[in-house]
C-alpha cells in the first residue's frame, strides 16, 4: 500500500478512533482530554484531506478496494475508496466543518453532563460521513448512509429525557428509513441489472442499458429511470425533500452544534452528493431528472414559506436549510451537478455559520430560542452579530458573496434547462429568492435590531407550562418554545445578554471567511475550469446547460456586476426591504396580514398539515392495523380457533370416549356383540 | 476425521457428560459447585468446537469430520456424523451460547441450580447432534430429545403460565415431528426399492429419485416438522407464549439456537430430498415468508410485553431466512444462513437484555419502564446497539443477511423484495419505539429510580455479544466463505430434477 493509500485510510479512521476513545474511556480520561483527543483526531483527518486534495489537484485519483467484505454467488462486495475531485471536496467540507463544530462544542456543551458522549457521537458522525463520501461501491454507500442516520438519531435524542427530543429522533429515523427503503431497492436493481455494486463498473456499463425495460413485473418503465428514482427516494429522505422533509424541522431538538454539522452542512447534503456521484446514471434518464427537479422546486419554494412564520430561531434556519436543499436538488435535475455541489459547499459554510451563530445567541440569551423575546442583541453580542449578518447576506445571494455565485448559477442553469418541469422549477427558484431574503432578514432584524424584548420575567415563567402542554397535546401545532421544558433559564429581569467565549466565536469567524469569499475564488475552477471532469459526467448533447453557462461566464467579477441588473438581485433586495419595513419600521403590518390571510396562515402554521396527516394516517394507521392483526389474526383466529380449538375438540372428543368406558361388564359385552354383528355383516356383504 | 479425533462426538457428548456431572451435585446447597462445573463444561464444550472452524476445508462441499459406526444393523441405522459448510457454523453458534447462558443464569437461578445448568448443557450436546447427524434416525432421536430439556426449562423455571406454554410448545412441535418420521420410513422403503437395501443415510436420500406426488407429500411432511420450529406463519403462535414464560436462558436458547434447527431442516432435508416439490411449492413458502415479514412485523408493533415483541420480531426475521432459501439463488441461501447466525447473536442479546431488566424490576411490560437510560447508561448503550442490529443497521450483523436476501429477492421478483424491504421500516419502528419507551424519557416510577447498572458479569456477556454483532457486520467474509462451497453445491443439486 502506498503512502497515499495510508493517508486515505487515516481520514476516516482518525475520527473513528476519537469516537471510540471518547465513548469507551471518556469518563476515565476526563472532559479536557476527551475534547483534546477528539479534536486532534478530526484535525488530523482535516490535514490528511488537505494533503489528498493537493494530490488530487496534481491529477492522482484513486479507486480501489480496502478489504473484501463478503462474496455471494459470483459477486464480490468490497469496502473500498473512490478518491476523486468530488470526494475530496466533500472530505474537505466535512472535516473542516466538523473541526469547527468540535471546537465550538467545548463552549456550547460545557455544562452538559453528557459532554464525552457528545464528542464521541460527533466524531462517530464524522467517520460515518467520510465513509459515505469516500465509498466506491453501493454497499458502503448504504453503510455510511445508514450510519449517519444512526448518529443523527442518537444526537437528536441526545437529551433523552425530553419527550420532544425522543419523539423527534424516532421520527427522523423512521422517515429516513422510508427513504432508505427505496434506496435499498434501487441498489438491488443495480445489482440485478449490472451484476456488481462497484461504482465504476456500473457507470461503465450504464449506457448499454438505455431504453431497456426495468425487470419489474407489471411496471413498464425504463431500467435506468427506475434505478435513479429509487435511489433518489433515498436522497429525498436524507436530504429532506418533499414529502419526506418532515423530520428535519423536528431534528432541531438536538443540541445546536449538531444542527450545524449534521442537519445543515453535511449529512443532509448526502443525498445531493449521492446524485452528483451517480451523474453517469441520472444523465441517461430525462424522466428521473425531471422528477428530481420538480421535487426540488417544491421543496425550495414551499419550505421557504414556512420559514417566514417560525418564531424559534433554530427552526427558521432549519426551514431555510430545507429550502436551500431544494435549490441544490433543482440544480441536480437541471444536469448542473457541479453547480449543486458548489452550492452544497458554500451552503455548508454559511449555514453552519448561521446555526452556530444562532447557538451563540441561544447561549447569550440563556437558552431562550423564541425570537419574540430577543431584539437589539447587536449591542451585546458584537461578533455573533457581524458573523450572523455575514451568513445571512451570503445566504440571500448578495453579489460577490459566496451564496450569490452558487445560487445565481442554479437559477441560471434552471432557466436554461429544457426538461419537463423546468418552467415551474424556474419560477420556484426565482420566487424563492424573495422568500429567502424575507425570512432571513426577518430573523436578523427581530434578533439583532429593534426593541429589547428580553429579560422580562413573565416570558420565562409563561413559556414553561405552555410548552409542556403543547408537547403532551399532539405535537402537530407550532413549536415555539420547545426547549422551555428543559433547563429553561432565560434572562432574569434587567439581565443583559453577553457575548460568548472564544471557543464559540472563533469557529464563527473561521466559518464567516469562506462564507463571504469562497464563492468568488472557486466558481471559475469548480464550475467552468473542469475541476470535476471525470468525477461528474454530463451528457453534453442532451443537457447542454453547463456548456451554455460557460459561454456566458466572463469571470467572477463580471458575474457579480451583471448580477446587479438581474431579477434575483432585486427580488432579494425587495425581500430585505420588506422585512425591514414589516419588522422594524411598521411592526403592525405582520399582525394585520396574519389576521387578513386567515386560511393561508393556518395552513402555514400547521406546516401544510403534513405532520397531522402522517400521525393520523401512518402512525395511528399502523398501530391500528397492528392491533387488529394481532388481536384478530393471531389471538382469535390462529390461537383461538385453530390451536386451542383443536385442543378443545380433542378434549371434547375424549370426554365422549371416556363416557363409553363405564366399567360395567355388560356395557362392554354389549359393545362386543354389536361389533361382531357389524363385522359379520360387512364380511357377508363385501364377499 | 482430522487429528484422528472424533471431534463431533466430543462436541455432542462432552456437554452431555458435564450435564450429568452437574446433576450429580444434586442439592441446591452444592449450587456453587454446580455452577462452576457447568461453566467449565460449557467453556470446554465451546473450545472443542473451535477445531471444527480452523480445520474446516472451505473449498469442498463434501461432508467433513465424518464419523460412522454401526448402530442398529438390522435396519441399517448408523451412528453417522459429519458437517459441511451449512451446518458447521451452527454447531459453533450453539456451543458459543452455552457458556453465555450459564453465566446469565449464574445469580438469578436459585432453585434447582444443578438441574437448570444440566438441562442447558445436555440441550447443547443434543443440538450439536441435530446439526451433525447424517443418519435420519439418529437425527430424529436428537430432534425429539431436544424437546425434553426445553420442555423442562419452560415448565420448571418458567413464569406464571408456564404449564400452558410448555404443553403448547411440546404438542405443537411433536405433531410436526411425527409426520417427519413417516417421511423417513417412506424414504427407507424407497431406498430399499432403488438401492436394493433400505437406508437411513441422509446423503443417500439426497441422491434418491422420487416421483412427483411422493416428493410433494414428503415436502409437506417435512414442512410440518420444520415450519413449526422456524416458526413460519401460521404455525408460529407457540413461540410468543413459550418466550414469555421461559426463563431468560430458555428464551435465549430458544431464539438463538432452536429456531435455527427448523430452517436448517429445510436446507438439509426438504430442498435436496424433494427438489422438484421445492420448486413447485416455492410460491407457498415465499408467500408464507413474506407474510411473516410483513404481518408479523406489524403485529410486533403493538406488543406491550417486551419478550413478546422480540419473539414476534424473531418470527419476522426468520421469515427472511425462509424467503432467502426458497428463492434458490446464492444471495438468498447464503443471506438466509447469515441471517440465522446474526439472529442468534441479536435475539440472544435482546433476550438477555430483557432478562437483565426483569431480574431487577420483575416485569416485562414496556409500560412499567421509562427512562432506564438515566439509571443504567452502560446497559442502555448495549441495548441500543442490539436494537440497531435488530433493525438491520449496516455495520451490524443484522444487516448482512437481510441485505443479501433482499438483493437475491430482487433477482427473482422485484415485488418480493419490495415486501421484504418493508422490514426496514417496520423493524426499526417496533424495535426503536420499544427502546424509546423503555430507555428514554423521564424516569417513570420508583422501580426504575432504584435500578442499578449492569454488573461486571453482565458487562462481560454483553461485550462478547457486542463484539460478535459488530465484528460480523464489519467483516462478514469469514462467515460467508465457510458456506460457499456447500451452498453452491446445493444450488447445483437443486437444478437437477429427481423425477
Amino acid at each position: 500500500m502506498s503512502n497515499m493509500q495510508n493517508l486515505y485510510l487515516l481520514v476516516p479512521l482518525a475520527p473513528l478512533l476519537g469516537a471510540i476513545v471518547a465513548g469507551l474511556f471518556g469518563k476515565v480520561i476526563g472532559r479536557t482530554w476527551t475534547h483534546r483527543f477528539t479534536i486532534l483526531m478530526v484535525a488530523v483527518s482535516f490535514a490528511a484531506s488537505v494533503a489528498i486534495f493537493q494530490d488530487v489537484l496534481a491529477g492522482n485519483t484513486f479507486n480501489g478496494p480496502v478489504y473484501q467484505w463478503l462474496t455471494a454467488g459470483d459477486t464480490s462486495i468490497d469496502v473500498g475508496f473512490m478518491i476523486d475531485q468530488l470526494t475530496v471536496m466533500m472530505m474537505l467540507v466535512v472535516t473542516f466543518v466538523s473541526l469547527m463544530v468540535h471546537i465550538y462544542t467545548i463552549g456550547y456543551m460545557s455544562e452538559d453532563k453528557g459532554y464525552q458522549r457528545f464528542f464521541s457521537y460527533i466524531s462517530l458522525f464524522t467517520f460515518s460521513m467520510l465513509m459515505l463520501v469516500m465509498a466506491n461501491n453501493f454497499m458502503q454507500l448504504f453503510f455510511g448512509w445508514e450510519a449517519v442516520g444512526l448518529v443523527s438519531y442518537l444526537l437528536i435524542g441526545f437529551w433523552y429525557d425530553r419527550p420532544t427530543a425522543i419523539y423527534a429522533n424516532l421520527k427522523a429515523f423512521l422517515v429516513n428509513r422510508v427513504g432508505d427503503f427505496g434506496f435499498l431497492l434501487g441498489i438491488g436493481l443495480v445489482l440485478m441489472v449490472f451484476g456488481t455494486l462497484d461504482y465504476q463498473a456500473v457507470f461503465d456499463a450504464a449506457s448499454s442499458h438505455v431504453g431497456i425495460l426495468a425487470p419489474i413485473p407489471g411496471i413498464y418503465v425504463d431500467t435506468l429511470t427506475a434505478i435513479c428514482i429509487l435511489l433518489f427516494i433515498g436522497a429525498m429522505g436524507k436530504s429532506a425533500q418533499f414529502p419526506l422533509h418532515v423530520w428535519l424541522p423536528d431534528s432541531m431538538e438536538g443540541p445546536t452544534p449538531i444542527s450545524a454539522l449534521i442537519h445543515a452542512a453535511t449529512m443532509v447534503t448526502a443525498g445531493i452528493f449521492m446524485v452528483a456521484r451517480m451523474s453517469p446514471l441520472f444523465e441517461l434518464s430525462d424522466t428521473a431528472l425531471s422528477f428530481v427537479m420538480v421535487i426540488g422546486a417544491i421543496t425550495a419554494l414551499f419550505m421557504g414559506f414556512l420559514g417566514i412564520i417560525q418564531n424559534d430561531i433554530k427552526r427558521v434556519v432549519a426551514y431555510s436549510t430545507l429550502s436551500q436543499l431544494g435549490y441544490m436538488t433543482v440544480a441536480l435535475g437541471a444536469s448542473a451537478y457541479s453547480v449543486a455541489v458548489f452550492h452544497l459547499m458554500t451552503h455548508a459554510f454559511f449555514k453552519a455559520l448561521l446555526f452556530l451563530a444562532a447557538g451563540s445567541v441561544i447561549i447569550g440569551m440563556h437558552h431562550v430560542q423564541d425570537i419574540r423575546q430577543m431584539g437589539g442583541l447587536r449591542k451585546y453580542m458584537k461578533i455573533t452579530h457581524w458573523t450572523f449578518l455575514a451568513g445571512s447576506l451570503a445566504l440571500i445571494g448578495t453579489p460577490l458573496l459566496s451564496g450569490f455565485y452558487s445560487k445565481d448559477s442554479i437559477i441560471e442553469a434552471v432557466g436554461m434547462s429544457q426538461l419537463a418541469g423546468s418552467g415551474f422549477a424556474y419560477f420556484a427558484v426565482v420566487a424563492g429568492v424573495f422568500v429567502t431574503a424575507f425570512y432571513s432578514f426577518r430573523l436578523y432584524f427581530l434578533v439583532f435590531h429593534g426593541a429589547e424584548r428580553f429579560g422580562k420575567a413573565e416570558h420565562a415563567v409563561h413559556a414553561a407550562p405552555k410548552a409542556a402542554a403543547q408537547h403532551d397535546a399532539h405535537h402537530g401545532a407550532a413549536h415555539d418554545d420547545d426547549h422551555a421544558s428543559h433547563e429553561h433559564h432565560g434572562l432574569a429581569p434587567g439581565e443583559k445578554p453577553h457575548e460568548t467565549s472564544w471557543v464559540v466565536w472563533l469557529p464563527l469567524v473561521a466559518l464567516a471567511i469562506p462564507s463571504l469569499f469562497i464563492g468568488y475564488f472557486t466558481i471559475e475552477p469548480m464550475l467552468f475550469g473542469g475541476y470535476f471532469d471525470g468525477a461528474i459526467v454530463i451528457n453534453q448533447q442532451a443537457h447542454p446547460v453547463m456548456q451554455e453557462m460557460q459561454h456566458e461566464f466572463h469571470g467572477a467579477w463580471a458575474m457579480a456586476i451583471h448580477g446587479l441588473m438581474t431579477l434575483p438581485f432585486w427580488l432579494a433586495l425587495a425581500g430585505v426591504v420588506t422585512a425591514w419595513y414589516f419588522y422594524l419600521k411598521n411592526p403592525a403590518i405582520p399582525a394585520w396580514i396574519k389576521q387578513k390571510s386567515g386560511f393561508i396562515y393556518t395552513l402555514l402554521e400547521n406546516k401544510y398539515y403534513f405532520d397531522r396527516f402522517n400521525d393520523w394516517f401512518f402512525a395511528a394507521g399502523a398501530r391500528n392495523t397492528s392491533r387488529f392483526l394481532w388481536k384478530f389474526g393471531d389471538v382469535k383466529l390462529i390461537d383461538g380457533f385453530f390451536v386451542n380449538g383443536t385442543a378443545n375438540l380433542i378434549g371434547k372428543f375424549s370426554t365422549v370416549l371416556r363416557r363409553i368406558q363405564t366399567g360395567y361388564i355388560y356395557h362392554y359385552a354389549f359393545a362386543m356383540i354389536i361389533g361382531v354383528f357389524v363385522l359379520l355383516t360387512i364380511k357377508t356383504w363385501f364377499k | 476425521m482430522i487429528f484422528g479425533f472424533p471431534l463431533l462426538s466430543v462436541a455432542i457428548w462432552l456437554p452431555i457428560f458435564f450435564g450429568v456431572l452437574v446433576l450429580a451435585t444434586g442439592h441446591d446447597r452444592n449450587a456453587p459447585i454446580a455452577r462452576m462445573i457447568a461453566l467449565v463444561g460449557a467453556v470446554l464444550g465451546f473450545l472443542v468446537t473451535l477445531p471444527l472452524y480452523t480445520g474446516f476445508d472451505k473449498m469442498i462441499s463434501a461432508m467433513q469430520f465424518e464419523e460412522m459406526y454401526v448402530w442398529i444393523p438390522h435396519f441399517n441405522i448408523n451412528y453417522h456424523l459429519g458437517i459441511d459448510g451449512i451446518s458447521v457454523l451452527f454447531i459453533l453458534l450453539n456451543s458459543f451460547f452455552t457458556p453465555l447462558v450459564v453465566l446469565a443464569g449464574w445469580k438469578v437461578i436459585e432453585k434447582r441450580v444443578a438441574q437448570y445448568m444440566a438441562a442447558f448443557l445436555i440441550m447443547s450436546g443434543i443440538v450439536n447432534g441435530v446439526f451433525a447427524s447424517l443418519d435420519a434416525m439418529l437425527f430424529y432421536v436428537f430432534w425429539e430429545a431436544m424437546l425434553i430439556p426445553m420442555f423442562l426449562i419452560i415448565g420448571v423455571w418458567g413464569g406464571a403460565n408456564r404449564v400452558y406454554a410448555a404443553v403448547k410448545f411440546f404438542l405443537y412441535t411433536l405433531l410436526g415431528s411425527l409426520l417427519m418420521l413417516i417421511a423417513f420410513i417412506y424414504l427407507y422403503r424407497q431406498s430399499g426399492v432403488v438401492l436394493g437395501t433400505g437406508s437411513f443415510s441422509i446423503l443417500d436420500y439426497h441422491a434418491l429419485p422420487i416421483p412427483r406426488v411422493e416428493q410433494i407429500l414428503i415436502f409437506i411432511a417435512f414442512f410440518m416438522a420444520f415450519a413449526v420450529k422456524v416458526p413460519m406463519f401460521p404455525v408460529h403462535t407457540w413461540l410468543p407464549d413459550a418466550h414469555v414464560e421461559a426463563p431468560t436462558g430458555g428464551s435465549v436458547v430458544l431464539a438463538a439456537i432452536m429456531l435455527k434447527v427448523g430452517a436448517y431442516g429445510f436446507l438439509r432435508f426438504s430442498m435436496p430430498i424433494a427438489p422438484d416439490a421445492s420448486h413447485e411449492l416455492a410460491w407457498v413458502m415465499i408467500t408464507l415468508s413474506l407474510i411473516a415479514v410483513v404481518y408479523i412485523g406489524l403485529v410486533a408493533l403493538m406488543q406491550s410485553d417486551m419478550k413478546k415483541l422480540v419473539a414476534y420480531s424473531s418470527i419476522s426475521h426468520m421469515g427472511f431466512v425462509t424467503l432467502g432459501f426458497f428463492i434458490f439463488n446464492a444471495y438468498g441461501i447464503e443471506g438466509g444462513l447469515l441471517q440465522m447466525i446474526s439472529h442468534g447473536f441479536v435475539s440472544g442479546a435482546m433476550f438477555l437484555g430483557i432478562g437483565v431488566m426483569y431480574d431487577r424490576v420483575h416485569s416485562r411490560q414496556i409500560a412499567d419502564y421509562g427512562g432506564v437510560a438515566h439509571k443504567m447508561p452502560v446497559f442502555a448503550a448495549f441495548f441500543v446497539l442490539f436494537a440497531m442490529a435488530n433493525s438491520g443497521l449496516p455495520g451490524t450483523s443484522g444487516f448482512v443477511g437481510e441485505f443479501l436476501v433482499i438483493m437475491g429477492a430482487v433477482k427473482v421478483n422485484f415485488w418480493y423484495a419490495l415486501l421484504a424491504a418493508t422490514t426496514l421500516i417496520f423493524g426499526a419502528a417496533y424495535t426503536l419505539w420499544m427502546v424509546k419507551r423503555v430507555f428514554f424519557g423521564a424516569i417513570s416510577n420508583e422501580h426504575v429510580a432504584h435500578l442499578s447498572d449492569i454488573t461486571l458479569r453482565e458487562k462481560i456477556i454483553f461485550s462478547i455479544l457486542a463484539v460478535c454483532v459488530l465484528g460480523m457486520g464489519v467483516y462478514p467474509l469469514p462467515f460467508g466463505e465457510m458456506m460457499h462451497a456447500s451452498v453452491n453445491n446445493l444450488i447445483v443439486h437443486l437444478g437437477n430434477s429427481k423425477l
